[in-house]
């Protein structure tokens, strides 16, 4: 772990910047509370990994190499999911093992850190609950729980709560069948998984679904507005910010 | 068991969704199961100490693969143990069958043996008026029911009680109904005792063959195991060349890791050490002992670092306990003998990516498998270097068999579409403009596929109308 830097880059994923924009702004502004200054590459686009996880190696390459050109320096880069997280840390190393690459891809993968992890790990945020009392549950996203390992920390962030409870999922460590591409080339198998985890949600009587993951979100988000299910779906960082800082 | 090509992914995997019987069995046998192993290793630190043994274990004996099948050979020979190679399932079948009709066998018992279902022994053996009986309880099963094994080490687990009573009522002669599990094992065990007699010729796996010692070991729980290499005059043990360990002492941590992770056992109720046939001076055991040792392309899977790691599988079926596909699927939609995320690695392997490529995309790459994997087998990696090779041809020796086979000139272009915008920032800017801009529209427009698949159970996510680009250029975010 880093020591307190002065600057951050922040690394928005696709989805976020195309569909969830205000969760990617509430981790900036997590991050810019606690005196960080938040550099934002315009540069930016993807991580690569739609097509690394489909077949497409190559132009996810193609991708990826656009990504070390946008974040050239050398601070922490803080990505709020764990999902594009784990293909910058964990898969650029090995996507450019025989490129010439290689050696920067290795350096940018250990600059890359998780929003939540970030937050506790190097920030030591401390959260005042500004809300009114709230029961809320968690899911865990497969990249986030086994992958980048930071569950642990998004939670806590959720526990510094006071007013919030939080009720667990009975299958947290169940994948909610979203898996990119799977959830097209699967869809019935996807249709299926993801009817268990809502079924799961709806049996906590929490009124409010949080992960750290915008795919799941969308994912699982999707499937309890179509069963007309009245529990929103909320990105943590969005449900921190809003808490704390009203 | 189904003809590779005509293995149909979608409408097996349908018909399996849609069966809630099928599912509710799964789902509860695989909580138990996942359940027991947890119970089991519960200590993580000492659960990773041990898998990095069985992993280092297993990477160790195929580093010297060949020198150890060599070792195992020799050693068995001094032992007695009859040693045949096999390149193809159609060997092995031969080799078998030789060996039975040279005994003048019409009867034979077999203990559980997932290379035997590889080979499709017994339909080759029933073609050529050769009884194969199945000893396994959950084997036996299935059998009556003229089914193949759903999994690797709970053959039946798809079925519940209820099916297996009534199963054992039509099918078996005279059997009254009866849901008591006493009484179904006690009318198996009746039918069973009579056979293992009858048996001319007994076929059994093989857990580990000891390359040091010619050890033949065999884990088991009902003790048919033992009456199948035991009771008949000749013994068959039919094994891929991967079983192979180095020493005696390699055994404990992988049994333990086996019996753990399979069913959470700390140790099972049999555990057969099988050194060769029957000695001059001893009363009981088989006179003649085979091993026959099956490639099936499995040299050609070593060749490559990455895909060998295959091999290092111990067979303990724990990542089908784990996967939320298999748990939702069952093992017969796979189509092929091996399911569940080892299947989907191994068998595209073995029968051709463009045979059972389509296995590899049965998996979100949620890891679950991989993280209880007992010798660490890398599945996601391997799941996706198999997707990689589906759609390229690879020009290397050891490219996996059907390489290329999904090449199609629409998706490439798809995606080269993609990188093109991706790598591009202002083709970036622009996408995420129109996109905001077209989004309250979307909806108005014909659907294209992929969004009629999305929105069978989901609705669309929305486009927002300025991107986190926009918003973080009007927030005055620095853009060094």
């Amino acid at each position: 772990m880093p020591t307190r830097p002065e600057k951050v880059y922040y690394f928005g994923t696709c989805l976020i910047d195309l569909c969830y924009p205000q969760a990617g702004m509430a981790g900036i502004e997590l991050l810019r509370r606690e005196g960080i200054q938040v550099i934002y590459p315009q540069q930016q686009s993807c991580c690569g990994q739609p097509a690394y996880n489909s077949g497409f190696p190559e132009e996810a390459k193609k991708v990826a190499r656009q990504q070390l050109k946008a974040f050239p320096k050398d601070y922490p880069i803080i990505v709020p999911s764990g999902s594009c997280g784990g293909m910058l840390k964990h898969h650029y190393p090995k996507l450019f093992a025989d490129a010439p690459e290689a050696a920067e891809a290795q350096r940018f993968s250990e600059r890359v850190f998780e929003l939540s992890e970030f937050l506790v790990r190097v920030l030591d945020i401390k959260l005042e609950d500004q809300g009114q009392p709230i029961k809320v549950t968690w899911h865990s996203s497969c990249s986030a729980l086994r992958e980048m390992r930071v569950i642990e920390y998004s939670k806590s962030l959720v526990r510094q709560l006071k007013n919030v409870e939080m009720i667990e999922l009975q299958r947290e460590r169940e994948c909610c069948g979203f898996g990119g591409s799977f959830s097209v080339k699967q869809a019935d198998l996807s249709s299926a998984m993801v009817a268990d985890k809502v079924t799961d949600i709806e049996q906590t009587g929490a009124s409010l679904l949080l992960s750290g993951d915008c795919g799941c979100l969308m994912n699982i988000g999707g499937a309890l507005e179509h069963r007309q299910i009245p529990i929103p779906v909320k990105h943590v960082a969005e449900f921190i910010l809003e808490r704390a800082h009203g | 068991m189904a003809n590779p090509v005509t293995v149909d992914f979608p409408r097996n995997f349908t018909k399996a969704l849609n069966d809630g019987q099928l599912r509710r069995n799964l789902r509860a046998a695989m909580d138990t199961l996942g359940l027991r192993r947890r119970n089991l290793f519960s200590d993580p630190e000492a659960f990773e100490q041990l898998r990095a043994r069985g992993d280092a274990i297993r990477r160790r004996a195929l580093s010297k693969l060949p020198q150890l099948l060599e070792q195992l050979e020799r050693k068995c020979t001094e032992n007695g143990i009859q040693v045949h190679w096999a390149e193809t399932p159609d060997e092995a079948n031969r080799i078998c069958l030789e060996i039975m009709q040279r005994h003048n066998a019409t009867r034979v018992i077999k203990g559980k043996s997932m290379v035997s279902e590889e080979m499709h022994l017994n339909h080759f053996l029933e073609e050529r008026g050769i009884e194969a009986l199945e000893t396994d309880l959950g084997e036996y099963i299935i059998q009556l029911d003229h089914e193949t094994p759903s999994h690797i080490i709970v053959p039946a687990i798809h079925k519940n009680r209820d099916q297996i009573a009534r199963l054992f009522h039509e099918k078996i002669p005279n059997t009254p109904y009866t849901e008591v599990v006493e009484e179904l094992n006690a009318i198996a065990r009746k039918i069973l005792r009579e056979k293992f007699f009858a048996g001319e010729v007994g076929v059994s796996g093989v857990n580990f063959a000891v390359a040091e010692t010619g050890t033949l070991c065999l884990v088991e729980n009902e003790g048919n195991g033992r009456m199948c290499t035991t009771a008949p005059p000749v013994h068959i043990a039919v094994m891929g060349l991967e079983k192979v360990v180095e020493r005696l002492e390699d055994v404990p941590p992988l049994l333990r890791l086996l019996t753990g992770s399979a069913t959470g056992q700390l140790i099972t109720t049999y555990f057969n050490m099988i050194s060769s046939p029957r000695k001059p001076d001893e009363k009981d055991g088989p006179k003649e002992v085979h091993l026959v040792l099956l490639d099936n392309g499995r040299t050609q899977i070593w060749a490559d670092p990455e895909l060998r790691q295959t091999l290092k599988c111990i067979r303990c079926g724990t990542c089908l306990n784990h996967c939320p596909v298999y748990t939702r699927l069952g093992g017969h939609a796979y189509g092929y003998v091996y399911p569940g995320p080892i299947g989907s690695i191994l068998t595209p392997q073995l029968e051709g990516l463009e045979n059972a490529g389509a296995m590899a995309t049965a998996s979100t790459f949620c890891g679950a498998c991989e993280e209880v994997c007992p010798v660490k087998i890398p599945i996601v990696d391997i799941l996706r270097r198999l997707r990689i090779e589906a759609y390229n041809k690879v020009d290397s020796p050891h490219a996996v068999k059907g390489h290329g086979y999904k090449v199609n000139a629409m998706e490439s272009l798809t995606w080269k579409g993609w990188a093109l915008s991706n790598a591009t920032p202002w083709v970036n800017a622009l996408n995420a403009k129109l996109l905001g801009l077209l989004g309250p529209q979307l909806p108005r427009l014909p659907a294209p596929d992929i969004v009629k698949k999305w929105t069978q159970s989901r609705t669309l996510p929305k486009f927002a109308s300025k991107s986190l680009h926009v918003l973080a250029k009007e927030k005055g975010l620095s853009d060094e």
